[in-house]
């Protein structure tokens, strides 16, 4: 038989159409269309200048809108050589949101997953303290989703007086909360009936699919490019790699996936902490500072071709600019997003899965869907 | 290994012909491969354990622009375990002709990440992929006119009789 599910399912976070051949429960095929949300992300780069083109990037991933920016800025600073010249303080705001947004993702990941699987009430919780994050962020940036807050060369604005004091506070506040979601979920026997076992995803698989982020750390291998590339200053900071080790189920399992994100949050909030402290005394606000300082007027490349990567909370999400050296906009801009390598694997994943099972692989696998269309 | 480490052993492997050019004067040194050979050559780049690149980043189809009537993919390799990173390129001239597509020879038997990327730039750009196991429109309803990434795109006025307001 042949089942449609979607074109609206809630762990998609947009609209993703599954036509699944079936044979009484069991899931023999599954035959992904994609294309609802198709903004045209890669046109419209063509028709507007790199500083123009960030909000767009906020767009394709709109739970990590913060990351898309600091990895699309990242790339044109490298092409124009100046991303030696960013102050100290500047980078560490930006990693600072950009873990912050991290959280925030992470929890929509958790929180849906759990509405997948049919628990209601760590929804709520993880919608509540995200909540606590976009308020924050909001008072950074004056958006509450879309923020377009880091620019080429600097930030929109500096970071508001007593944000760094609030953001110690969240990590204060959020460290027991945490705990008891771990509780409430992942230690919960029903919980990890549905997802041990389930989906298992061999590594060797994952790398051929070009899976990226917790997909393939959740396959057992200890890779992030925070580490590998040493952006910005991530160097600086002491923090953990999470990875599947298979304490519970098979390495590669959909609770593998979910627990490396489980993981993440708690280094992100050492991050945090860490980012906080550094802001605090060794890169203070001072009445002189201004993150706009080097923003240049106008942003002309030389002609040359890049590719930028930067790890996102869904995995490698990667620019490849073509500069033509003349004018302020670029030739062409191809996006590589995550989620779309990371949901190309489902087919191969869910042969001979029951249903119900369907249903959790693809909310381990945690697709944006602004992120595969573009 | 490095980029002159990677070339002479490509080389080694095939001889000269297999590369066309190479163009250094950018951040990341790209190599230029005859367009024919770069299933082999990307295999050989994957097997081999000196090179190792098992993870194919990013793969982009480009229009080089009316005037170049030149188009070209790009392909972004890593490798996870050497952590080296390595570019290649194909061109082919083309006419433009939507009744004829530039052909390149697709990598999906390397890497099967390739196959949505590859699906994209038939899709966007109308390069064709030969060797594809399923090459069909991905993003865009598949009875779409044109290739709207071409430079010489002319934006749809309507669609199944239904008008495109802008």
């Amino acid at each position: 038989m042949v089942l449609n599910l979607g074109p609206q399912h809630p762990s998609t976070h947009g609209v993703l159409r599954l036509e699944l051949i079936t044979d009484g429960e069991i899931v023999k095929e599954v035959i992904p269309h994609l294309g609802y949300l198709h903004r045209c992300f890669e046109k419209h780069a063509e028709a507007l200048n790199y500083g123009q083109i960030i909000p767009f990037t906020d767009r394709m991933d709109y739970m990590a809108s913060m990351n898309n920016n600091h990895a699309f800025v990242m790339g044109v600073e490298k092409m124009l050589g100046i991303e030696d010249k960013i102050p100290k303080r500047v980078e560490y705001i930006r990693v600072l949101v950009c873990e912050l947004n991290r959280i925030a993702s992470h929890l929509i990941a958790i929180g849906t997953y759990g509405i997948d699987i049919g628990a209601f009430t760590p929804f709520l919780w993880c919608f509540r303290d995200r909540e606590h994050i976009m308020n924050m962020l909001e008072w950074t940036s004056g958006a509450r989703m879309l923020y377009n807050y880091i620019w080429v060369g600097g930030l929109f604005y500096d970071v508001p007086v007593g944000f760094e004091e609030r953001c110690v506070e969240f990590v204060k506040y959020f460290k027991p909360k945490m705990k008891e979601l771990n509780e409430l979920l992942t230690e919960n026997q029903i919980f990890i009936s549905r997802t041990a076992n389930v989906g298992v995803l061999p590594l060797d698989v994952a790398i051929n699919y070009g899976c990226s982020g917790p997909m393939l750390r959740g396959s057992g291998l200890k890779y992030d490019l925070r580490r590998e590339d040493e952006y910005s200053v991530y160097p600086e900071l002491d923090f953990e790699i999470p990875y599947a080790k298979g304490e519970i189920g098979t390495v590669g399992d959909c609770w593998n996936r979910y627990k490396v994100r489980i993981d993440e949050i708690a280094e992100s909030l050492k991050i945090i902490e860490q980012c906080a402290v550094k802001l605090q005394h060794e890169h203070k606000r001072t009445p002189d500072f201004d993150p706009r300082a080097l923003v240049p007027k106008k942003v002309v490349p030389k002609q040359q071709d890049f590719y930028c990567r930067a790890e996102n909370p869904k995995g490698e999400i990667g620019f490849y600019f073509i500069a033509d050296g003349k004018s302020d906009k670029p030739f062409r801009v191809k996006s590589r997003g995550p989620s779309f390598n990371n949901l190309s694997v489902i087919s191969e994943i869910s042969k001979g899965v029951l249903i119900a099972d369907l249903v959790a692989i693809i909310g381990s696998i945690d697709i944006v869907l602004g992120e595969v269309d573009r | 290994m490095t980029f002159v480490e990677i070339k002479e052993l490509l080389i080694q492997k095939f001889g000269t012909d297999s590369i066309e050019a190479e163009e250094t004067q950018g951040l990341q040194p790209a190599l230029v491969i005859k367009k024919d050979h770069i299933v082999e050559v990307c295999l050989a780049l994957r097997d081999n354990e000196k090179t190792w690149f098992d993870f194919l980043s990013s793969l982009s189809g480009i229009d080089y622009g009316v005037e170049a009537q030149k188009f070209g993919v790009v392909y972004h390799l890593t490798s996870i375990l050497k952590k080296h990173q390595l570019v290649l390129k194909v061109y082919q001239e083309n006419d433009r002709d939507e009744q004829n597509l530039p052909v390149f020879k697709s990598v999906t038997s390397v890497w099967k990440t390739a196959d949505w990327h590859e699906r994209e730039a038939f899709d966007l750009l109308g390069i064709y992929f030969e060797g594809h196991p399923d090459l069909r429109r991905i993003l865009l309803p598949d009875d779409w006119e044109g290739y709207p990434l071409r430079k010489d795109y002319k934006t749809a006025e309507q669609y199944h009789n239904i008008k495109i307001d802008l």
